[in-house]
């Protein structure tokens, strides 16, 4: 186990160290407009000083060593033209904790309902008319099928005008933070749902299960101790990524409830083409991804036993 | 239930399925005996019924499936009459086991070997904590496992198939059952385990003082293995008996069917005997006898009135016409005698 995580976490920062080349390699061939607030009213003399005393006229090898030497100390680099002159790890430690505080609370509300959803609705296949998994499908199918921005245009219309909720967020009304959550949740409630019963109904209709009803197990045993469990696996995957990603907040329900997260920054970064801010958030969303597999593929060699070292065997 | 040695008793079993709105009969009227004790083979070809009759006994038929009519008795109680999942835990593993066909999917993957065992003892033996835990181990031991403290914390996907197939057993055993009811149990298994695995059951029958039922279609299992046979055809029993009785002296049409196909009685040179057609469909009605359609010497009485059974010995009866009085003299075919002849069947 310790050799495995060893080798996964090497190749993440092995992973991880290409994208940093890349990227920076990349947004070095970006115009250099991203870097000046107001590169129209200056001389070529003022721009060139400019880009000396930023190190953007070094060889790439040399400015590339000073990348890494930043980055090991923590620091993002500067915004030149969204907030002149501020550093990027400010900017983002204001608009973080917003999204983070919806993302989680959103992320464990989806958990809790999801899996509670599939579980009913995997109990329910069994029953005569399977109600419960009729209404869930339902309820699935209505959210994976009709565009997001439908179904939170709706949630925060009923919400406001039906439910008396305040239709935008404010951060010092806590009540102001229900219909953010409940769209930031919604989404991936079906999602856990979906995959959660499709699981159990596959495990349910192994023969070890039959084996366990063969032994005398009582039903509810079996589907805790040996169908939910077993049905987890797959999905126990996906967990840590879907935590991390609220890192990066919502770009959509952000703007519909104006929110000042971290949703629609990379976006604006990218409209004023402040290049080192979209270094910066491209390198935190690659990050966010690289330890969200990495992650999700400690918690599976922990969870299931059959993935041990380097042996391969039957896959899922 | 009068009868003391009698360990399941088998009461003009009906069970039916639902499929797609149209009913499937798929046991038709079934009575048999099970003695204590003794070890008793159902044989028959697939989808002749064989697992869907034995899984009536433990409450695991599926969803769709219902009893629709007859009794099953144990211990003076009917298991037909059953509703509820209490009543059947009452029976399941503490009365009637199971071993299933394939020990590569019927253990559970994700749990050691030991913690499926110790689930078992602590249902059944009413053991805890580390007595329970060293009754599992011992269960291991029993089923002939090597270093059974190690491997109890190992995984299903540390061991082989026959290996898996033992700590089946052990799970089953463990359960300190009365029945044991064994699905095809070395049907997935090599050749060289199969006989390992067989001895194996035979040896904890003894032990244990079990009553086992073997579901194969394997004859060459039956001889190894069964005091008894019970052949199944289209979801009855047509012909049951001794081993040698129905082996030696088949009264069945489809008895001597079946032991004709046998490779073993082939003449190098010619083609292997095999029956013509296709079982009936079990969603109509079966007129007669259901195996006259493919049978060339059927007679007419076959194809329409089923035949009551007739006593061949005490022990030994069949369901055809030709046990009749009045029926024509059928000689059974050229294989039957054959088979009498060589001495039966040897194992492999």
């Amino acid at each position: 186990m310790g050799k495995y995580i060893c080798k996964r976490v090497l190749r993440a920062f092995f992973t991880l160290f290409i994208i940093i080349t890349i990227l920076f390699s990349l947004l070095r061939f970006m115009p250099e407009e991203g870097y000046f607030e107001n590169y129209d009213k200056l001389s070529d003399i003022e721009i060139q000083v400019k880009l000396n005393s930023l190190g953007l006229n070094d060889p790439l090898p040399k400015q590339l060593t000073r990348f890494y030497g930043q980055l090991a100390r923590g620091d993002l680099g500067t915004s030149n033209v969204y907030r002149r002159g501020v550093s990027i790890n400010e900017i983002i430690a204001e608009k973080i904790p917003i999204s983070i505080r919806l993302g989680l609370v959103s992320f464990v509300l989806s958990l809790v309902m999801g899996l509670s959803l599939g579980i009913w609705m995997a109990r329910s296949t069994r029953s005569v008319w399977k109600i419960g998994d009729k209404l869930g499908t339902v309820f699935i199918v209505i959210i994976q099928a009709v565009p997001s921005a439908v179904y939170h245009i709706v949630i925060q219309f009923v919400g406001s005008q039906y439910g008396t909720l305040p239709m935008l967020f404010d951060a010092a009304k806590p009540v102001s933070y229900i219909l953010p959550i409940l769209s930031l949740s919604i989404g991936s409630t079906a999602y856990y749902a979906m995959w959660l019963r499709r699981y159990m109904v596959d495990e349910s209709n192994k023969d070890y299960v039959q084996l366990a009803r063969a032994k005398g197990v009582p039903g509810g045993d079996i589907s805790r101790r040996h169908i939910f469990r077993n049905a987890m696996i797959p999905l126990v995957q996906y967990i840590p990524g879907s935590i991390l990603s609220t890192l990066m907040g919502s770009l959509y329900v952000e703007s519909l409830y104006s929110i000042p997260g971290m949703g629609g920054l990379l976006i604006t970064a990218i409209k004023r083409q402040d290049n080192t801010l979209v270094q910066a958030l491209v390198l935190i969303y690659a990050v966010i991804s690289i330890l969200g597999l990495l992650f999700g593929d400690i918690l599976m060699a922990i969870v299931d036993p059959r993935i041990s070292l380097n042996r391969k065997e039957g896959a899922r | 239930m009068t009868n003391e040695n009698v360990a399941l008793s088998f009461e003009d079993l009906h069970i039916q399925f639902t499929l797609r709105g149209q009913v499937l009969k798929a046991i038709r009227g079934i009575s048999l005996d099970v003695y204590k004790g003794e070890s008793l083979a159902i044989v028959g070809e697939s989808g002749s019924g064989k697992s869907v009759f034995t899984k009536s006994a433990m409450g695991l038929l599926d969803a769709n499936g219902t009893i629709a009519g007859g009794h099953i008795w144990y211990d003076g109680r009917d298991l037909a009459q059953f509703k509820t999942e209490k009543e059947w835990l009452s029976v399941r593993g503490k009365e009637i086991a199971m071993v299933m066909q394939d020990p590569m999917t019927s253990l559970n993957p994700l749990k050691s070997v030991g913690d499926q065992i110790l689930e078992a003892v602590v249902l059944h033996q009413g053991l805890k904590g580390a007595a329970a835990k060293a009754a599992a181990v011992d269960a291991l031991r029993a089923v002939g496992i090597d270093q059974p403290e190690r491997r109890y914390k190992q995984y299903p996907h540390e061991f082989s198939g026959g290996m898996r197939q033992r700590v089946v057993i052990a799970i089953a055993v463990a359960c300190r059952p009365k029945i044991l009811i064994c699905d095809e149990p070395t049907t997935a298994l090599d050749v060289t385990i199969q006989a390992q695995i067989l001895d194996l059951i035979k040896n904890l029958q003894k032990q244990l003082d079990l009553t086992t039922i073997y579901i194969t279609h394997d004859l060459g299992v039956v001889a190894n293995v069964a005091d008894r046979i019970a052949v199944m055809y289209a979801g009855d029993i047509v012909e049951v008996g001794r081993c040698d009785e129905v082996f030696y002296d088949p009264k069945h049409p489809y008895t001597w069917a079946l032991l004709s196909s046998l490779p073993q009685l082939g003449v190098k040179g010619q083609a292997l005997y095999s029956i013509q057609g296709t079982p009936p469909n079990l969603f109509q009605e079966v007129q007669g006898d259901a195996f006259a359609p493919r049978n060339p010497q059927a007679l007419n009485i076959d194809f329409v009135e089923r035949p009551p059974y007739f006593e061949v010995s005490p022990t030994h009866k069949a369901r055809t016409w030709l046990l009749d009085p009045r029926a024509p003299k059928v000689e059974p075919p050229e294989h039957i005698r054959l088979l009498k002849e060589r001495g039966g069947l040897s194992r492999g």
